[in-house]
């Protein structure tokens, strides 16, 4: 694996009694997307909100290049350069997309407005709607602005939670195509349910099961194994 | 048929209600009366949302029941009072401009004081109950307890006469209708803080991410912003204008008393519940509402005025849940 950018290591999380990581553990190399996939419940979600700090680990160890972070507050780890786009979006609804931006723009420098003008070009929607409120987008232009804004800043590492969620097949081709772009400025960890689409992203996966990592390897492997797909995705092979 | 009517005149036909109630009391009420009412409750509901605005924008950014919040409007009128005597040459001089000066020192000195307060209180015992609505009840209400206390320590327990500023006092005869200059002057205040709020909350960076933490306060830490420090300046704030509607309010009700900041902490609570928490132009409509009733009802049928405002506050709840304008509206 190329240089570590993130490492978690037997990371524990508990939320109120239910104890969902149990010593979760597993690196994020440089010129990659990881995949975090699994079963509903498995973990994921909680494991990149505990990586992201808004969830505090009872155990373990989380290193962003090669400083440890698990015991930061959020908004210190967003400004170390890691971005994030929750599941739910997270859009503030009644801004307007300008607004949106401007909350997550954290330095109004000369950079950050040709990060944000490189942005508008990939999202062309956005620019479109620059005043409209964000609560009136539709579920894909709601999505794009979620990950411009963790995008405009100067991030080297992206946490996506189950972009594809709610969004229609043709949405879904068109974060597949923005996200293979974003991997060329940054490193991703995407977390998802949708396999054609965390296959067509992804080049190395993690399967969590019960909050551990059950299994890890190259995506290009994982298309092929059905036993493994069908065990721990849910996935089976039409007649097979 | 009714929803396509609302759906498609819903905003008409609230103007229209709106204004029917507003112009209903006319039946029972002459018409100089009525103006001179209206210009009562105007003042009465601009000093109302000087208290609530604060409330609202802690509980709404925060999701702190501060029941302290009355004290510290308790302060800030005492501490505006102290200023007043320290300068009463300025007080009971026939100067509009010496009056206008000192009214806004004891203003600014209060909101500072009281800000400083609300900081050590925020800090020290606020940020121990976050996320808990029974221990921030709790501890809000013992630190009520404290802070009336001390007042009587520092002013004694007595009510106190507040002296009206020399050309604050006394009438305008506008076409034989009364119009009290104070109020007039409570009505300005009341909308350039209002107008001052709005510009910072839609024209600064702060005020976007202040607008964007009450819509969701985890989004704006992982953006990068550090929510604590944004907590600490909103209470601040909240605590700056309480202390100012306690300087204007104590000029109008001529007086103060330790126990003063219960009695508007109530209207402060109904203003917010029928606004929508986290709004300020709810905070607005609010205190104009009750301002407004309360001094009509107070007029027609005076044993149910104080009730009439709680009445108001459960008919909006059956008809708007979340308030007149939820935050976000």
């Amino acid at each position: 694996m190329s240089e570590t950018v993130l490492k978690v290591e037997g990371v524990h999380t508990f939320i109120g009694q239910h104890h969902i990581l149990q010593g979760i553990s597993f690196e994020v190399g440089a010129d990659a997307v990881t995949v975090l996939i699994g079963r509903n419940g498995a973990g994921k979600s909680t494991a990149i909100k505990t990586v992201m700090g808004l969830l505090p680990p009872s155990e373990g160890r989380i290193l962003f290049r090669g400083k440890e972070i698990q015991r930061r507050k959020p908004y210190e780890i967003a400004r170390m350069g890691i971005g994030f786009v929750p599941e739910d979006m997270g859009v503030f609804s009644g801004l307007t997309v300008e607004e949106n931006m401007r909350v997550a723009m954290l330095i109004e420098d000369e950079a950050t407005y040709q990060r944000l003008d490189r942005t508008l070009e990939m999202f062309a929607d956005l620019r479109k709607f620059w005043k409209a409120k964000a609560g009136n987008l539709s579920g894909g232009q709601k999505q794009m602005l979620a990950i411009a804004r963790a995008i405009v800043n100067d991030t080297s590492l992206l946490l996506i939670d189950e972009p594809s969620k709610g969004l229609a097949p043709i949405i879904v081709e068109s974060l597949i195509e923005v996200i293979n772009r974003i991997k060329d400025h940054s490193v991703v960890i995407l977390v998802e349910q949708n396999f054609s689409m965390a296959s067509s992203v992804g080049d190395n996966f993690y399967i969590l099961d019960d909050g551990i990592v059950v299994h890890s390897g190259i995506m290009a492997e994982l298309v092929h194994d059905e036993e493994l797909k069908s065990n721990y995705l849910g996935i089976s092979k039409v007649g097979g | 048929m009714a929803e396509i009517i609302l759906r498609r005149w819903g905003g008409e036909l609230a103007i229209a209600g709106a204004i029917a109630l507003f112009l209903l009391p006319l039946l029972g009420i002459p018409g100089k009366t009525y103006l001179t009412l209206t210009i009562a409750g105007l003042a009465m509901g601009m000093l109302l949302f000087l208290v609530a605005s604060g409330l609202s924008i802690i509980f709404g950014l925060m999701d702190v029941l501060n029941f302290a919040h009355g004290s510290l409007f308790a302060w800030g009128a005492y501490v505006g009072f102290t200023v007043f005597n320290l300068m009463m040459d300025w007080v009971e001089a026939d100067s509009v401009l010496m009056n206008l000066g000192v009214f806004a020192i004891a203003i600014v000195i209060a909101m500072i004081a009281v800000a400083i307060l609300g900081i050590i209180l925020e800090r020290v015992i606020v940020r121990r109950v976050y996320g808990n609505h029974l221990f921030q009840i709790l501890i809000t209400f013992g630190a009520t307890i404290v802070l009336v206390e001390l007042i009587s320590v520092f002013w004694g327990p007595n009510d106190e006469v507040m002296t009206v500023p020399f050309t604050f006092r006394g009438n305008w005869d506008v076409m034989d209708v009364i119009v009290d200059r104070y109020r007039v002057i409570c009505i300005v205040i009341g909308l350039l803080v209002y107008s001052v709020i709005k510009l910072i909350l839609k024209k600064t960076k702060i005020g976007t991410i202040v607008r964007a933490g009450v819509e969701n306060r985890e989004m704006v830490q992982a953006m990068g912003h550090n929510i604590f420090l944004l907590f600490t300046g909103v209470f601040a704030v909240g605590a700056g204008l309480a202390a100012l509607g306690g300087v204007a309010m104590s000029v109008f009700s001529l007086q103060v008393y330790p126990h003063m900041g219960s009695t508007y902490l109530l209207f402060a609570f109904i203003i917010v519940i029928i606004g929508g928490l986290g709004s300020v132009t709810g905070s607005l409509v609010g205190a104009l509402i009750v301002g407004l009733s309360y001094n009509y009802v107070a007029y027609l049928v005076p044993w149910a005025a104080a009730g009439s405002n709680v009445i108001i506050m459960i008919v909006i709840l059956l008809v708007r849940p979340t308030g007149l304008f939820p935050s976000g509206e």
